[in-house]
């Protein structure tokens, strides 16, 4: 069987190129749907590779563990509806660090338990197996801190965008406590990869590894926590390139920098969507600026739905801006219907997305791909930015920061400098709210006191069906 | 087996490949992509796999048990999500044609 390690490594090498040319049809919407089939096909292969291993003991126990964990998984990743994508896709990308966390973890203890000299090239143990350099202890560390954080902040993660935990938590000299705590993780994971490979060591240097992804994360609002996640899936890219050079394994190695180059730069274009850079989402303190917003003049001017519904129906252009109002209240697809009556009149419908609506950047391009919308009525800010002037009506459905105003035009608004979908310029916008209050982030909206704009209240699917039953009375 | 200047190509060479992928994508398959890069990381499983099949003691085995668990259920999870995800972009022409009739 001396030729099967060989078939092993090309199963690895398989696995890579699959995952890379995967990823490349994912990036164009036309081929995105066979690209995540083809890294599929090449994690398939990778996995049972391993399972053909010469040298591995427990096979039921992996077997097992592989079973439960694709069963729940899989279970789980069905059922759960569209909009709770973030949230899903920041837990299973926890498991992930989790599991890197768990490699660098077993490397450790494993070496922990044979006394070893290093420092000069590395010793041997008792049971005659080579023990580890420091380079490879170093990356092992490296890997498992990365890892841990990642695990501990995106569980944190998971817990506010499911609305487990919706309170940020702050409290005076927090960015130092936490540095300390990264430092801690630092300074024990410098010794343990020096070689001093003792338990109590590598139970610390884990402990404030995973404290410190929880307190990093837990002062960090709801709003900025697609850059979080995104971020949180760039380190688990690393930690598992880190523990693929620990383990040898060429597959972990490009798989994991791929991901973690391509999630950084991906981290990068969300931050910049949101005029903030990364390290403000991560340090700064969004919302909590205190300095005083201008006071805002006027009143909002309620409109009823039948009115709304003749506005729309006699317009030549209509822009619908949603935002994750609307996915909240379901309402995507009574919108579109909407859309549909609205666009059977002759009326031209566009969807305009800004690129952080939803909780995600893309996410509500998902939702209303969902509803059947399709993708060439979905404009982008920078298109439809220039055509709000020749709109007639915008249409604003649970969309509330990305269309405030304030953000060009009031510097001590905490969105301030944040690009905008300029819906003031249309002719007349209505917005559909559920009440007057602010929205997620808790921040005035000054479009919704202009002079062209009309509130109509209600639920985003309530005001969605009433808006449809007057536009089909209109026509009967 | 491979050489730290091999390992450090190989890194550099894999990270100027993640950039360049995801530097020209339209801001509609973000989300996906993220989810997707999310599964390619479930690779991770495979270094579990490898942990829990060299784990000796029973802590080892329960902490490698721990990681298979975890990569197993990266791997599936982010397989699903973005699958879904990417289900529902269909061709725009026809069914655009044919719905707004």
């Amino acid at each position: 069987m001396a030729w099967l390690p060989d078939v092993i490594k090309a199963c690895y090498f398989l696995a890579a190129l699959l995952f890379i040319l995967g990823l490349k049809r994912m990036s164009s919407p036309r081929s995105a749907r066979g690209g995540i089939v083809w890294a599929g096909v090449g994690m398939l292969v990778a996995v049972l590779a391993t399972f053909a291993l010469p040298d591995m003991h427990n096979r039921g126990l992996i077997l097992a563990a592989v079973l439960i964990g694709v069963t729940a998984a899989w279970w789980s990743g069905r059922r759960v509806a569209m909009t709770a994508m973030p949230q899903m896709v920041a837990l299973y990308n926890g498991m992930g660090g989790g599991a890197a966390a768990a490699i660098g973890a077993a490397e450790l203890f494993s070496y922990a338990g044979t006394a070893v000299t290093l420092l000069d090239g590395g010793q041997f143990t008792a049971d005659g197996a080579s023990t580890p350099g420091t380079a490879q202890l170093a990356l092992a560390v490296l890997g498992a801190l990365i890892g841990s954080v990642s695990f501990s902040g995106s569980l944190i993660a998971f817990a506010k965008l499911q609305g487990w935990l919706d309170r940020r938590f702050v409290f005076p000299g927090q960015r130092v406590v936490n540095m300390l705590v990264l430092a801690g993780a630092v300074v024990l994971g410098g010794m343990i990869a020096s070689g001093h490979l003792t338990i109590p060591l590598i139970v610390a240097f884990f402990t404030l590894a995973l404290l410190f992804g929880l307190m990093m994360t837990l002062p960090i609002g709801g709003a900025d926590m697609p850059v979080v996640i995104s971020l949180y899936n760039a380190f688990t890219g690393l930690a598992v390139a880190f523990e693929g050079l620990v383990l040898q394994n060429e597959a972990m190695i490009i798989a994991g920098t791929v991901v973690g180059a391509a999630g950084t730069l991906l981290t990068q274009l969300m931050a910049k969507a949101m005029n903030r850079s990364i390290g403000n989402v991560l340090f700064g303190s969004f919302g909590a600026s205190g300095a005083a917003a201008q006071a805002i003049a006027g009143a909002q001017k309620p409109i009823e739905a039948n009115d709304a519904a003749v506005m729309m129906a006699y317009a030549e252009r209509v822009v619908i801006v949603p935002g994750y109002g609307m996915a909240v209240a379901q309402a995507q697809h009574k919108v579109w219907e909407f859309a549909k009556l609205l666009i059977e009149r002759g009326v031209k419908v566009k969807f305009a997305i800004h690129p952080v609506a939803g909780r995600m950047p893309g996410h509500m391009n998902v939702l209303l791909a969902e509803a059947g919308v399709p993708y060439d009525l979905i404009a982008d800010m920078d298109d439809i930015n220039p055509e709000f002037p020749q709109t007639d009506v915008a249409l604003v459905i649970g969309a509330n920061d990305v269309v405030n105003p304030l953000a060009k035009t009031d510097p001590a608004s905490p969105i301030y400098g944040m690009p905008i979908l300029d819906v003031a310029n249309a002719k007349h916008v209505i917005v559909v709210k559920r009440g007057k209050g602010t929205g997620f982030a808790g921040i005035e909206n000054a479009l919704f006191y202009a002079d062209n704009a009309r509130m109509l209240y209600g639920d985003g699917q309530a005001a969605a069906s009433q808006l449809v039953a007057e536009l089909k009375s209109l026509e009967s | 087996m491979i050489d730290g200047f091999l390992a450090l190509y190989i890194f550099m060479l894999a990270a100027f490949t993640g950039y360049e992928i995801i530097a020209r994508v339209p801001v509609i398959l973000h989300t996906p992509l993220m989810s997707g890069s999310n599964f390619i990381h479930g690779i991770v499983l495979v270094g579990a796999m490898i942990a829990l099949g060299h784990a000796q003691t029973p802590f080892e085995v329960g902490i490698g048990f721990m990681g298979v668990l975890l990569g197993a259920g990266n791997a599936a999870g982010g397989y699903v999500v973005t699958e879904r995800m990417l289900e529902m972009f269909k061709s725009s022409k026809p069914a655009a044609g044919k719905e707004a009739k």
